[in-house]
């Protein structure tokens, strides 16, 4: 685990949001050399603390107007039919994210669709073939944000 | 309206975020000036808002996340309102999402362990106003995360 002091915590702040800031014009911020925020950051990239960069895009605008979370309930358990479904689920490109969970479903999805009836195509036709299936429980995102985080 | 140059634009970046415009430019054999150029469309159209850095909480000491899907007392007129702005004061949620569907809201939060989770759920969520029921899930494992738009 990395220790961080006030300026790694600012600095991680502003990266998150906007990752193509350079040291020079972040480092004037904190009052801080180009070279030394340079280091800062290099430090956060290699500990781990930056896991990457996520491009943000304008769904909508991409034709994108809907996106869905699915519960997703396996029917059968048990090593093979976890891998077969994980597999299976990454490779859907309409599916965004997945996350193995604990509670009443096993796995939450995100996932992304030009519409309703693209949707509906997406979870009959995609989702609800996937090895091992069960239970599906659909809620349709209307807002979201993100907040900064204990930081 | 994107052509299928700028999808090809964007489904490179997605896949790599951090290359450089020259090596983007190399990758999708197009000049660098006419990379540029289309970059600068995108984001003045509103298509391609930024980038932003992924912070790992992981990382950063918080092993726990968990997924709380709350449903709100709706003859209160404002309850999604109070709720929400109740949550964006808790430093720990670093999600908030509404939806149409049985769940009406749903925060992500983070916790150092167990115990500092259930400080954060009995001292600061189980405090938010207007909640009629709260489902936990508990986050075992990001399978897929990149969050890409099949564009």
């Amino acid at each position: 685990m990395i220790d961080l002091d006030d300026v790694d915590r600012g600095l991680l702040k502003a990266l998150a949001r906007d990752a193509t800031q350079n040291s020079g014009a972040l480092g004037r911020q904190f009052g801080l050399s180009q070279p030394a925020t340079w280091r800062r950051i290099k430090r956060l990239q290699e500990s781990g603390a930056i896991a990457g960069r996520r491009l943000d895009l304008d769904a909508d605008k991409l034709g994108f107007g809907v996106t869905v979370f699915l519960g997703v309930k396996l029917a059968t358990k048990g090593q093979v039919s976890l891998e077969d479904f994980e597999r299976a689920v990454t490779a859907i490109p309409e599916v965004q994210t997945v996350e193995h969970v604990l509670g009443m479903y096993d796995y939450r999805l995100r996932v992304v669709a030009r519409d309703i009836p693209d949707f509906e195509r997406v979870l009959r036709r995609r989702v609800m073939t996937l090895p091992g299936v069960g239970n599906v429980e659909a809620n349709v995102l209307l807002s979201e944000e993100r907040r900064p985080g204990p930081l | 309206m994107l052509d299928d140059l700028d999808r090809r634009i964007l489904r490179h970046m997605q896949a790599d975020p951090e290359q450089s415009i020259p090596d983007l430019a190399d990758r999708l054999t197009m000049t660098t000036s006419r990379l540029t150029r289309r970059l600068e469309k995108l984001h003045e159209n509103g298509v391609l808002r930024g980038q932003c850095a992924v912070i790992n909480w992981q990382a950063l000491g918080y092993a726990v996340e968990v997924s709380l899907r709350t449903t709100l007392d709706k003859t209160q007129s404002r309850a999604f309102d109070d709720f929400i702005v109740a949550a964006r004061d808790i430093p720990e949620v670093i999600e908030i999402q509404t939806f149409l569907g049985q769940v009406d809201v749903r925060l992500s939060v983070i916790a150092r362990d167990m115990a500092h989770y259930q400080e954060v759920y009995r001292t600061r969520i189980l405090t938010l106003p207007h909640i009629a029921d709260i489902e936990a899930l508990m986050h075992v494992a990001r399978i897929k995360s990149d969050e890409s738009l099949p564009v």
